[in-house]
């Protein structure tokens, strides 16, 4: 097989890019048009792919079809008529108040979660990134809520902020009552504040990766010229690691959108009365324990379109193309 | 991203995180510049990262505390045992609600079987991504993204009604490996690395006359064996955490991993023991324990360039 041998400088992104056609000959021309030049590539990728299709594309699709269809579970192999609703489904959880709240509670746990974890984690990578004593000790014990069961962590946050944990003792007389996992207006924020607790280690990661693509030329230029530390975060780190927040936001919205074993145990399955219900509970309560997948399968289409929707604000906002 | 950029590329790979060596430097030269005018910045960066590490860690601290202690103590001079208070009845009094040991031994095979089929699976993508050209490639990488971002608890209902009603797989480790089969995130890593191999290599074997299957086995696999480990904590992480999918389908409790027997004995048989908090604490050690001392030991294959280029393709 006569190669195309580039010239000496090997550079990962030329290497990416697929050769320019007409670099093999034209002997074998016609097998290489169809599969490509190496068809070996499909065959490696082959069970990759059955594997989307099995596990997420068809899912997807079932996902739309349950969506609005009568489904019910039926014994496996039984031929049973599901009737299409159309928008029935839809209909009845856009009209239920439960679901409607599950919905507002997700909306709460973002406006608490995403803001504090963006900021939060910049800040604390970009504090971590110029230090040079200590520096593996920190990292480590940042990522370890990250690496932690959600299920083993969860019940050490049951003992803090039980009625009375050490949070409240610590607190005093400004602790509040009911407790912060029985009180109707501090269950959802609590659970942000575990997410946040949980995730940011992760987030961290990412922005030490996108700092590392900032320049130090720019900071010298900056120092030059006479800017402040303070500025130089707002006019050169903020905007350099802008393609990192992008992400950080899209992934926080996701965690956000999928809450579900946060309620389901801090706060005993969405409590108090439903104040930290969130959509993938009563999916989980709806679909499985009372055995009505098409309203789950509504559920869970609205909550994809909700998280697109979100994403490409966010992606206008922040303006970042991917880099 | 790794700086693969630089002539010396096989060399870089050899190191496992070449990222790290010039940043630290730059680090150090930056201190010295700044040495003079503003040591009261370094010390405030420090006072936050501690603060920062306290909040992290002291979770952590009192799990262990309270999993040792005869009595629940939830006042502040709790946090500080007293010595006399200490006793290891907490775990024997788990184990015997719960077997902790078949819980690790689920966790361990379903962790297990995820890893061995992204690796196997994973190297032979990866590969097919960074170094040769088929109709598809592209489509490929793009699904590869596409499917990080779907999130995986929409398809849980349909998951569930395909895997437990159709194929009958409730209750077996084969229904709980299936939806994490092959992870994405790790297979993109494995991509960014063979990426890093300088492609003149692969054709000088194939010049040779060396077929595709055999540059496969003695070229590109060698070379990415620094990424093995750093695939394999990655991609154990999220079985070993995992909690919906597994309660979703295992009922029989000797089958469940550690995350789903203590998540139900938390939820329903807690109040039975003598000292339930203790009790469950001393679970969640058990169910934590294992992760974190990976990740400590080899927190060093754990970093960011790696993670960072795998996120971000």
């Amino acid at each position: 097989m006569s190669a195309t041998v580039s010239s000496g400088s090997v550079t990962p992104s030329s290497a990416a890019r697929p050769a320019k056609p007409g670099g093999g000959g034209p002997r074998r021309g016609r097998r290489r048009r169809v599969l490509g030049r190496n068809p070996l590539g499909l065959v490696l990728s082959a069970p990759y792919l059955i594997f989307v299709l099995l596990v997420f594309a068809y899912p997807l699709v079932f996902a739309f079809y349950m969506s609005f269809h009568d489904y019910f579970f039926a014994a496996p192999g039984a031929v049973v008529d599901r009737p299409f609703v159309g928008l029935e489904n839809f209909q009845e959880v856009l009209t239920d108040p439960a679901i409607i709240r599950s919905f507002g509670n997700v909306g709460i746990f973002l406006l608490i979660n995403v803001p504090l974890t963006v900021v939060l984690s910049l800040v604390l990578a970009t504090a971590l990134n110029k230090i040079v004593r200590a520096r593996t000790f920190l990292r480590v014990s940042f990522y370890v809520p990250y690496v932690t069961a959600s299920v083993a962590v969860v019940v050490v946050w049951l003992f803090l902020f039980s009625s009375n944990g050490l949070i409240s003792q610590i607190l005093g007389p400004l602790a509040p009552d009911p407790a912060w996992l029985i009180n109707p207006l501090l269950a959802m924020p609590t659970i942000a504040i575990f997410v946040t607790w949980k995730q940011m280690g992760f987030f961290i990661l990412l922005y030490l990766a996108a700092l590392q693509n900032v320049s130090d030329e720019l900071y010298e230029a900056a120092a030059t010229d006479g800017a402040g530390k303070i500025r130089m975060f707002f006019s050169i780190t903020v905007p350099g690691v802008r393609p990192a927040t992008v992400l950080v936001l899209l992934l926080a919205t996701v965690t956000g959108a999928n809450l579900f074993t946060e309620p389901y145990l801090l706060t005993g399955g969405g409590g108090p009365n439903g104040a930290s219900s969130s959509p993938v509970l009563i999916m989980y309560q709806r679909g499985i324990e009372q055995g009505e997948p098409g309203i789950a399968a509504a559920i869970g289409v609205i909550l994809v379109i909700g998280v697109l929707i979100l994403a490409f604000i966010q992606r206008k906002l922040a303006g970042g193309d991917e880099s | 991203m790794s700086n693969a950029g630089n002539p010396a590329v096989t060399e870089g790979l050899a190191h496992s995180d070449p990222a790290k060596a010039p940043r630290v430097r730059t680090g150090r030269s930056r201190a010295g510049q700044v040495n003079g005018m503003s040591r009261g910045q370094n010390i405030l960066r420090y006072v936050v990262l501690s603060i920062g590490a306290l909040l992290f860690l002291f979770p952590f601290y009192y799990m262990v505390i309270g999993s040792l202690q005869t009595a629940p103590d939830p006042t502040i001079a709790g946090a500080f045992p007293n010595p006399a208070n200490i006793t290891g009845q907490n775990y024997v009094d788990i184990n015997s609600r719960i077997n902790l040991f078949q819980g690790l031994v689920n966790s361990g095979i379903f962790a297990g079987g995820v890893i061995l089929c992204t690796v196997v699976f994973g190297v032979l993508v990866g590969y097919a991504l960074a170094q040769l050209e088929w109709r598809g490639r592209g489509v490929t990488f793009g699904l590869m993204l596409l499917v990080q971002v779907i999130p995986f608890q929409l398809l849980m209902i349909p998951l569930y009604v395909m895997i437990a009603r159709d194929y009958g797989l409730a209750d077996s480790y084969a229904g709980m490996i299936l939806p994490f089969a092959i992870n994405s995130t790790a297979v993109l890593v494995f991509r960014q690395y063979f990426l890093q191999v300088p492609k003149a290599l692969f054709d000088a074997a194939r010049i040779d006359g060396a077929g595709e299957l055999k540059i496969l086995w003695s070229i590109a696999l060698p070379l990415v064996r620094p990424a093995l480990l750093t695939v394999v904590l990655l991609t154990f992480i999220g079985p070993w955490n995992e909690f919906l999918w597994p309660f979703l389908i295992t009922k029989e409790a000797s089958l469940q991993p550690l995350a789903v027997s203590l998540a139900n004995y938390l939820t329903n048989v807690a109040g039975t023991a003598s000292n339930p908090i203790g009790a469950v604490l001393a679970g969640a050690c058990v169910l934590a324990a294992p992760m974190v001392l990976l990740f400590i030991i080899f927190q060093r294959h754990f970093v960011s360039s790696d993670i960072g280029s795998g996120v971000k393709g």
